[in-house]
């Protein structure tokens, strides 16, 4: 039996993600800043089969109740097999141009809870030596883009500390997992127009559970967007900076 | 966001703006435009359409709420799919109580439409076997509606088109089983008069009946086709109880559709003679048994960009012989019609709703490839003999039925405009009242 701590559990790829993990009869500590929709989240997938289902909410931006959340998620669950970090916002690009406060609000939201988070997971990770980091980032994170670059640049933090992290704990028997998703059909991106690169969350919770499962150091999903952000990253600066994404 | 609205049918086109509700205990949002809620779109026509209003999508209602293994009672949002209680149940020893053909509806849409299944004549349809549910409206008002609760707004939204609010949550009483496996039989029969006594001597002894039909057949033959009676089988635990995996799909909508006059009499042909023997025996899984169709991801998009038009009608006991020959023969002289012909007996249990279609009598169903006027004139033919019969056509299945059939089909329609809710009006609902 797996047990799964997963903390912006609300979201629906995190949602989607829990309903395998539940299906296949884990333990589930769940973390999320709304109480009430966490209840309904757990009672679901214990009926989906999850052994037991705990809930404790947080907002992340709370740095310095961190620690007594992780506390108490590795008291409920015994020990943790699995972490994934899934929470995160979807930034008004135009509203951070213009405000200082918004702009660095979001990046604390996307960035800085999350490496603070990853920083006393991974001292406890350490010290069980075994066990799998999941962190969602994004293709986003992978170059920065006029369209999203508060984003994207949240996600680039994400995405380095992350292979620091992997690089360190690798010795210890821990897997550090990046986590890149590209357009996925989800509340956060109701207002886009869809098209045929969207993917369901279910689709990426399988590609999650299955990148845990192997321990796959940055998973792409879907795996396309492996090819679209290699040819990305590869546009000159010279011809990157007169288009528009 | 503004989109395209499609129902199953693919016909008619219309424009909506879907807004998704992910969470029971909010209210709807509310608009200038009338609103309707939406389920999984498996409807045929334009009852789950709502052209220059809301469309309340409801997919994001899909947890469980609780589920008793020891009874089978189980409540969830009315999001949730069949497909989804399926494979939660199944495996512990339940199946739900009515399933029409694809289990790819949502519990929501399986209550509005009060669907029926192959077990009507044992199983009345899916309102019968519904404990209770919440009915959420425009102006924020809930109700819990149950036989005892609200029976008079139970009624009204059972069948009741989603006009009568949202329905946010549902218990259902599900039925016992002891595996997947259905003990199935597959009778041929040569005409009408044969489908008639192979269903009477089945109804009794088969939970599960249905026919398919050769509607190309002309003559003495007419009506032939295959007749299909199942029960449960007990547990098998020499098999593994693992669904046929892998689905095909249409990949793209071809530019005309792959339904046409001499593929339809070719098919139908095959099919009729593709079983040699007089009845064939078989156990299968429950999946092909009831969702054949389901096995082809996106089937109704081989009716080309023009989309097709499902029909399906109840006929009463005392006429059913006679209107049904009448119906097939023409269907069979106008050349249009369907792979896919389904003839069913439906029992005598009253359905719940105000507006259920499921009523004593036989019913035909199938799909007509839009042809544009002449089908359309095909099928007012039609209504003509259902009408002269006493019977009704299904809404969830219709795009075109003149208001004044609809309002002699089911002639609730005046007492239930009162259950209506203010805030909510749909495609269908405008052109029946026009």
């Amino acid at each position: 039996m797996q047990r799964v701590l997963i903390i912006g559990a609300t979201s629906a790829i995190a949602e989607a993600t829990a309903r395998i993990y539940a299906e296949r009869g884990s333990r589930l500590h769940l973390v999320a800043r709304t109480p009430a929709r966490l209840d309904t989240i757990a009672e679901d997938l214990r009926i989906r089969g999850a052994v037991d289902v705990g809930s404790d909410s947080l907002d992340v931006n709370d740095l310095a109740r961190h620690e007594t959340v992780l506390e108490a998620a590795w008291t409920a669950l015994g020990d943790v097999d699995v972490v994934l970090v899934a929470h995160g916002t979807l930034p008004d690009q135009k509203a951070c141009e213009v405000s200082v406060e918004t702009a660095m609000a979001e990046f604390a939201t996307n960035a800085t809870s999350t490496i603070a988070l990853l920083t006393l997971l991974a001292n406890r990770m350490d010290k069980a030596g075994r066990g799998t980091i999941a962190v969602i980032s994004s293709v986003a994170g992978d170059r920065g883009r006029a369209s999203n670059y508060l984003y994207g640049s949240a996600k680039a933090a994400v995405s380095t500390f992350l292979s620091g992290l992997r690089q360190r704990l690798s010795k210890r028997g821990v897997d550090v997992v990046t986590i890149k998703p590209g357009f996925v059909d989800t509340p956060m991106t109701r207002d886009f127009k869809k098209g045929a690169l969207w993917a369901k969350p279910e689709a990426v919770a399988a590609g999650i559970v299955k990148a845990v499962d192997k321990g796959t150091p940055v998973a792409y999903l879907p795996k396309f967007w492996v090819i679209i952000m290699g040819i990305i990253r590869a546009v000159p600066e010279f011809i990157f900076k007169r288009i528009s994404l | 966001m503004a989109s395209t609205g499609r129902s199953w049918g693919r016909y008619p086109i219309t424009r909506e703006t879907v807004i998704s509700l992910s969470d029971r205990h909010a209210r709807l949002p509310h608009g200038a435009y009338p609103a309707l809620p939406l389920g999984n779109a498996r409807s045929y026509g334009d009852s789950c359409l709502n052209d220059g209003g809301i469309l309340l999508a409801t997919r994001g209602l899909d947890h469980f709420i609780a589920f008793d293994p020891g009874t089978g009672v189980l409540t969830c949002e009315a999001g949730v799919l069949f497909a989804e209680i399926l494979d939660l149940v199944v495996p512990q020893g339940w199946f739900i109580p009515v399933t029409p053909g694809t289990r790819f509806v949502t519990v929501g849409g399986a209550i509005g439409n009060d669907v029926h299944g192959k077990n009507h004549h044992r199983a009345g349809t899916f309102g019968h076997h519904v404990l209770a549910f919440e009915l959420l409206r425009t102006d924020g008002a809930r109700m819990r509606c149950s036989p005892d609760e609200n029976p008079d707004w139970f009624d009204a939204t059972i069948g009741g088109l989603g006009l009568t609010g949202v329905i946010t949550w549902a218990t259902i009483q599900l039925r016992r089983i002891s595996g997947p496996w259905i003990s199935a039989e597959s009778h041929r029969f040569s005409n009408l008069g044969e489908f008639f006594a192979l269903s009477r001597d089945s109804d009794r002894d088969y939970e599960y009946t249905v026919s398919w039909i050769d509607c190309a057949a002309k003559g003495k033959v007419l009506g032939r086709g295959l007749f299909s009676r199942g029960n449960h089988a007990p547990a098998r635990p020499d098999r593994r109880p693992a669904a046929p995996s892998g689905r095909l799909a249409m990949p793209v909508t071809p530019p005309i559709s792959l339904v046409n006059p001499l593929s339809l009499r070719a098919f139908n042909h095959l099919y009729y003679h593709r079983q040699r023997k007089p009845v064939v025996h078989a156990t299968t899984h429950y999946a092909p048994f009831f969702y054949p169709l389901d096995g082809i991801a996106q089937w109704n998009r081989m009716y080309g960009p023009r989309g097709f038009l499902q029909y399906q009608c109840v006929v009463p006991p005392e006429a059913s012989e006679t209107a049904m020959a009448e119906l097939i023969r023409t269907i069979a002289e106008g050349g249009g019609g369907s792979f896919l012909a389904v003839l069913k007996q439906f029992g005598d249990r009253p359905s719940r709703g105000m507006l259920s279609f499921p009523r004593p009598g036989a019913t035909l169903a199938l799909d007509f490839p839009n042809s544009g006027a002449s089908t359309f004139a095909l099928l007012d033919r039609l209504d003509v003999i259902v009408d002269a019969a006493g019977g009704a056509v299904y809404p969830a299945k219709d795009a075109r039925m003149s208001g004044e059939h609809f309002r002699k089909y089911f002639p609730r329609w005046e007492a239930f405009t009162r259950f209506i809710d203010p805030g909510m009006s749909s495609s269908f609902w405008r052109r029946v009242m026009e």
